[in-house]
């Protein structure tokens, strides 16, 4: 038997908690400066409990704002939803139908588009930025939304999860699905796509967080502050110079960045940790 | 091997269902990779409006550029301290949380959600608590008579950054180690605490082993997140300073190329990164297919 060891799952306790509060510190200091006036926050050392300001802040940036950014929060939310929904609802649907091709059917060159796709594993955004920037503009495609989603919806991973699960799905289901006259769509329809919705949530959790949490590419290609995401507005809020950094405001701007993945981490935690260990191995 | 499959018959289908992936990955991935290899070995004048080849005249000088040298060092150092810190923390808090079962649970949430903060966004959370002018812990630190300004001192830059950049990736990593631990047989631990071994002994003699595979597939992505994520964190905190003390290699790639203008050494910097990405994939599709021999 395993003895119990009472003072050691005292220490246990405390070196767990004691980590939780490292964790934890810098967004709790976070959160209670965003419900302070900056003359508070800049009187040095800041109050470490939360004080009235909370609505006026959160309310400033939603709907105006920060001095140095001429575009809201709120627009700015917006525009990494659309960003984050795109990419991720984009690289499910590109990879669910790539992969089910590259199962379901025997094709010329079936080997060399599965290469194709395999090698993009070794060509992230920032190996190749000069070069793709350019491509991006020459399309026109600068400050829109097709130009920060395009280039980021290929993804191997994704499409690779989606082969591996394909091929566990039993060949009798084929089958007898060709037996009663389905052609390749209906199948895919009726029975493939029921079949992945959990694999799909999976992918969706990480593919969510993934896109509203990129931060290189959209800081190249958005010069026009209506398609500011949050985090690039963040920065240029801190971008001031040699003028004063608006704290409560940049700390407001950064509990929204912070709040929508966070939620839904902790609401789809088993799917986020499924689809984290699946895409990963 | 794979076995025979049952197919459909289509001849147009498949390459239809194929071409948003392929038309992507040509547009955005192949052909600025190509392009980067190409402007590696060509030197721009200073208007862009002609080019010459120059064989690896751009390598030669990113290699003997002092600046650049530095680069690589902090990269190294900096990635090794960012994978062998966040790591270790990560272990640590695994196997204590997998003690405690019930409450473990618990801790489980509270330790796993910071990954969904992005690396940029703790950047931010850390220099706000370390600025120099209303930083509650730089003031702390001034009251124990400790100079903070990490925009002054490299040593302290470079500290602020790796520290960030582990306090995001300690969850990552304690989600995998936390799965590993989850699948030791207890009978194992059991069958070791019979023979009289310590909590000690029995996590370096059995644990630690049994939990390799998954500490060496760690390593990798680590690595690579440290060698790339970490970009949002430096941009945040110091932009490559003081004196290219935080510059490492993804961010120079980025400053030299956008701010700079440099595009012949940028795009030679790409191919070396580029190098560095295929060399962790193969190493880890290398371990990927000893897993399945098993």
């Amino acid at each position: 038997m395993v003895r119990n060891q009472p003072w050691l799952t005292f220490i246990t306790h405390l070196i767990i908690l004691l980590g939780i509060l490292v964790l934890i510190f810098p967004i709790y200091v976070t959160f209670v400066a965003s419900t302070h006036t900056l003359e508070t926050i800049l009187s040095v050392p800041m109050p470490m409990l939360p004080g009235n300001e909370l609505i006026n802040n959160y309310l400033t940036v939603l709907t105006a704002g920060s001095n140095s950014v001429g575009v809201s929060v709120g627009r700015m939310m917006i525009n990494s939803l659309i960003m984050a929904l795109g990419i991720a609802f984009g690289k499910i649907v590109i990879s669910l139908i790539a992969a089910y091709a590259l199962v379901y059917f025997r094709f010329r060159f079936r080997l060399f588009f599965f290469w194709l796709i395999f090698i993009t594993l070794m060509l992230p955004v920032e190996v190749r930025i000069l070069p793709t920037y350019e491509v991006v503009a020459k399309m026109g495609l600068l400050n829109s939304y097709t130009g920060l989603i395009l280039p980021l919806i290929a993804s191997a991973t994704a499409t690779f999860l989606f082969r591996q699960f394909f091929m566990s799905i039993p060949n009798e289901l084929c089958e007898a699905a060709r037996v009663d006259g389905a052609g390749p769509i209906r199948f895919f329809i009726d029975i493939v796509l029921p079949m992945s919705r959990t694999s799909i949530a999976a992918l969706f959790v990480i593919l969510f967080i993934y896109g509203w949490n990129q931060y290189l590419w959209p800081l190249l290609i958005t010069t026009d502050e209506q398609f500011y995401t949050m985090l690039i507005g963040i920065k240029r809020m801190l971008d001031v110079g040699e003028g004063q950094v608006e704290w409560q405001l940049v700390m407001a701007s950064t509990m929204l960045a912070i709040i929508p993945p966070v939620i839904v981490v902790v609401q789809m935690q088993k799917q986020f940790i499924q689809g984290l260990t699946e895409t990963e191995k | 091997m794979e076995k025979q499959r049952v197919v459909f018959n289509n001849k147009v289908l498949p390459y239809m269902l194929l071409a948003p992936q392929v038309a992507i990955t040509l547009v955005f991935f192949i052909w600025p990779a190509s392009q980067s290899l190409f402007l590696s070995v060509l030197q721009q004048d200073p208007f862009g409006l002609s080019s010459t080849f120059v064989w690896f005249d751009n390598f030669s000088t990113i290699f003997t550029d002092e600046i650049y040298r530095k680069s690589l060092g902090t990269t190294a150092i900096f990635s090794l301290l960012v994978t062998l810190a966040s790591m270790s923390v990560a272990l640590l808090l695994a196997v204590l949380a997998n003690r405690v079962l019930f409450t473990g649970r618990v801790y489980k949430t509270l330790i796993i959600w910071p990954y969904a903060v992005a690396t940029m966004v703790a950047g931010v959370l850390w220099y706000f608590l370390f600025n120099p002018t209303a930083g509650i812990i730089s003031h702390l630190l001034k009251s124990m008579n400790y100079d903070w300004n990490h925009g002054l001192y490299e040593g302290q830059a470079f500290f602020l950054v790796v520290f960030a950049s582990v306090w995001r990736q300690v969850s990552y990593n304690f989600i995998f180690f936390l799965a590993g631990l989850q699948s030791i047989p207890p009978s194992l631990i059991e069958a070791s605490a019979i023979d009289g071994a310590s909590p000690f002994r029995r996590f370096w003699t059995i644990v630690f082993p049994l939990l390799s595979p998954t500490s060496f597939f760690l390593i990798v992505v680590n690595v690579v997140y440290a060698f790339f994520d970490t970009f949002g964190v430096v941009d945040a905190i110091t932009g490559g300073g003081p004196n290219h003390a935080t510059d490492i290699m993804v961010f120079k790639v980025y400053h030299d190329g956008f701010k700079g203008l440099d595009y012949g050494g940028s795009a030679a910097q790409s191919v070396i990164l580029m190098g560095v990405v295929i060399l962790l994939t193969i190493i880890q599709f290398r371990y990927i297919e000893r897993k399945v021999h098993y």
